[in-house]
């Protein structure tokens, strides 16, 4: 056996492209001590709503038993009890799945429904572009909140609206984020390469487009998140959005507003976790902007 | 520039034709008969008949939103069926006392913000830098009717310094100092997050503006820091600093729907939300449309005034 095989056999076999440009981003966004904390976050405040009814000490619908707006620091009561006697940690614990769900599911759907209409517009262009571009320039003209208020007015108040409301007012922002990152892709050597080659549309949008303008749409849709746990508790705070008794953050502040001034920390116990929770996505979504978009690392 | 502001003025009306569009349709699709609910469950089919041939309803839907389009242009915007009142009658008061709000709050937020920003920038990477920027983030992540909350605890339920309801004391002396104390927190909650923004922009902006070469001419000539800052960078860091403070009134109008139904401000924003609620579909469409003109009348005018202050973004 010559040396030159032995050599070829001894040597460890090459990662992939993909899994290199995999390890790469797992190096960078680890080394973000922000995007760290930011995802350590959310999975504790998402683990802890996954595993509401293994971990939470209390019924989130029902009074605990002690008097109503105990204190923090009550045994047995953590974080005190509100109005209705309930339990307040409880009902954090519970209310993380309404309250990050409606922030997560109409930033996640926007961007899905945001690919198919900006790919579309970007790729096809012509009088494509221009319908599909104008008739979303006209939801720029509201501002964001209240177009969401108004089409919840529309079409009645409850959090299965409220999330359609918010999908529909996030479409145009990530379509644009998706038409810009088409437009940029679509001309440059390697895809006009792959066209002359013959590549069908599908393989074209597949293997070219698709993977330059996910990562552009991750980072966007990554920090709306935390904008929409924000305004989706708005939504809930003003009774828009997700209702009572089912227990949500927005709710939980909207509610604690009533005994303000007999009992504050009801209404500001559940904002302090909005802050923490939005802060956090937005954290990662800086990370995750350091990490996939190489001209924005420090 | 006079023919740039005409072209663009002249590009609104697509736009506002558009906004119309949106919001004529949108209201048709609501489930639910006007006539019905203007009469009540114990109308005949005749008086229900009547009604919606007087109303126009049983006209083509083109014809009815000419007709719509035509009287909002004339300042009808209809009647309410829930206060029996004009739209515009209700929602013109309103709307001026949510221009005191909105604009008390944009003129907070930009000062707040480009001091901080300022300071900020003129230390960066040190103790006063980090907590500044530290701030800036949470408050900009800050709910504003949760931050409005926590200045109710402490101005007027701890410290009973600030009066927590209203625009005016029901048995105060009322006129400008009553207001002004009345507008202090809602402007603070409102303004906090959008001055937040502005503040982060700005120390951006004005740090990539004190790396270029003309500040090093500047500082080289001898020039004092202050003078560096306030006379070479901040004049040219002013245009995105702008366009970012407009764009922050569109969050300003609607982080205000929050900060009026926390304070009981009697503006549009809530005014809003009670319609909402009472299915009042007249004063909903309406709110509507007066926030959207509004919005894009005051983009025009900052794209405009950024024109004017930055010669680069002029067209050639």
């Amino acid at each position: 056996m010559s040396t030159a095989t032995l050599a070829v056999e001894t040597e460890a076999p090459r990662p992939r492209r993909g899994s290199r440009a995999l390890a790469q981003f797992v190096r960078v966004f680890c080394r973000d001590r922000q995007a760290v904390l930011g995802l350590v976050i959310i999975a504790i405040t998402g683990g802890a709503a996954l595993a509401a009814p293994l971990i939470s000490p209390w019924d989130p619908l029902s009074s605990a038993g002690v008097e109503r707006l105990a204190p923090i620091g009550t045994p047995g009561h953590m974080l005190g009890t509100d109005e209705q006697g309930r339990d307040i940690l409880s009902r954090l614990i519970w209310g993380g799945r309404a309250s990050l769900m409606v922030g997560i599911l109409p930033t996640v759907t926007a961007g899905l429904v945001a690919l198919f209409l900006g790919l579309l517009a970007g790729d096809l262009g012509g009088l494509v572009d221009h319908v599909i571009m104008r008739a979303l320039d006209v939801f720029f003209a509201f501002p964001l909140v209240l177009l969401a208020i108004a089409i919840v007015g529309v079409i009645g108040p409850g959090m299965n609206n409220q999330m359609f409301a918010l999908t529909v007012v996030l479409v145009p922002y990530s379509t644009r984020v998706v038409r810009t990152a088409t437009l940029s892709v679509k001309h440059l050597d390697f895809v006009e390469a792959a066209r002359a080659l013959g590549a069908s549309r599908r393989r074209l949008i597949g293997r070219h487009l698709l993977p330059n303008v996910l990562p552009p749409l991750l980072v966007y849709t990554s920090t709306l998140v935390g904008m929409m746990i924000v305004a989706s508790a708005g939504l809930s705070f003003l009774g828009l959005g997700v209702q009572p008794p089912t227990p949500d953050w927005g709710v939980m502040v909207g509610n604690g507003r009533l005994v303000l001034y007999r009992a504050a920390h009801v209404a500001t116990i559940p904002g302090i976790v909005i802050v923490v929770a939005a802060l956090a996505f937005n954290f990662v979504g800086d990370g995750l902007r350091e990490a996939l978009d190489p001209r924005a690392r420090r | 520039m006079t023919v740039y502001a005409l072209q663009r003025l002249l590009g609104l009306v697509p736009v506002l034709f558009g906004i119309s569009v949106v919001i004529f349709l949108t209201m048709k699709l609501i489930p639910g008969d006007v006539a019905r609910a203007l009469l009540g469950p114990m109308a005949t089919d005749q008086s229900l008949a009547q009604l919606r041939h007087a109303l126009g309803l049983d006209e083509a839907i083109y014809v009815q939103y000419g007709k719509w389009l035509w009287r909002a242009l004339h300042g009808d915007l209809g009647l309410s069926p829930i206060v029996h009142k004009p739209v515009v009658e209700l929602l013109v008061p309103k709307f001026g006392n949510t221009l005191i709000l909105a604009g008390a709050s944009f003129g907070l937020a930009v000062v707040g913000g480009v001091t901080v920003g300022l300071l900020a920038a003129a230390r960066p990477q040190t103790v006063v830098d980090r907590t500044a920027m530290g701030v800036s983030l949470v408050v900009g992540n800050m709910p504003p009717f949760w931050l409005g909350l926590v200045l109710i605890v402490f101005f007027a339920i701890n410290l009973r310094w600030l009066p927590s309801l209203g625009m005016y004391s029901s048995r105060g002396p009322g006129g400008l100092e009553d207001l002004l104390l009345h507008l202090i927190m809602p402007a603070v909650a409102t303004a906090a997050a959008p001055g937040a923004i502005i503040a982060r922009m700005t120390r951006a902006s004005l740090l990539e503006i004190l790396g270029q070469d003309y500040i090093k001419v500047a500082r080289s000539k001898g020039l004092s820091e202050r003078a560096v800052l306030w006379l070479h960078a901040l004049r040219v860091a002013w245009p995105p600093i702008l366009t970012i403070s407009g764009l922050q009134l569109g969050y300003l109008l609607g982080g205000a729907v929050f900060t009026e139904e926390v304070f009981g401000w009697p503006g549009l924003g809530r005014q809003l939300v009670s319609s909402v609620i009472a299915r009042d579909v007249q004063v909903v469409q309406g709110a509507a449309l007066f926030i959207a003109v509004m919005f894009v009348l005051v983009n025009l005018m900052v794209d405009l005034l950024n024109l004017y202050l930055d010669p680069r973004a002029r067209p050639a």
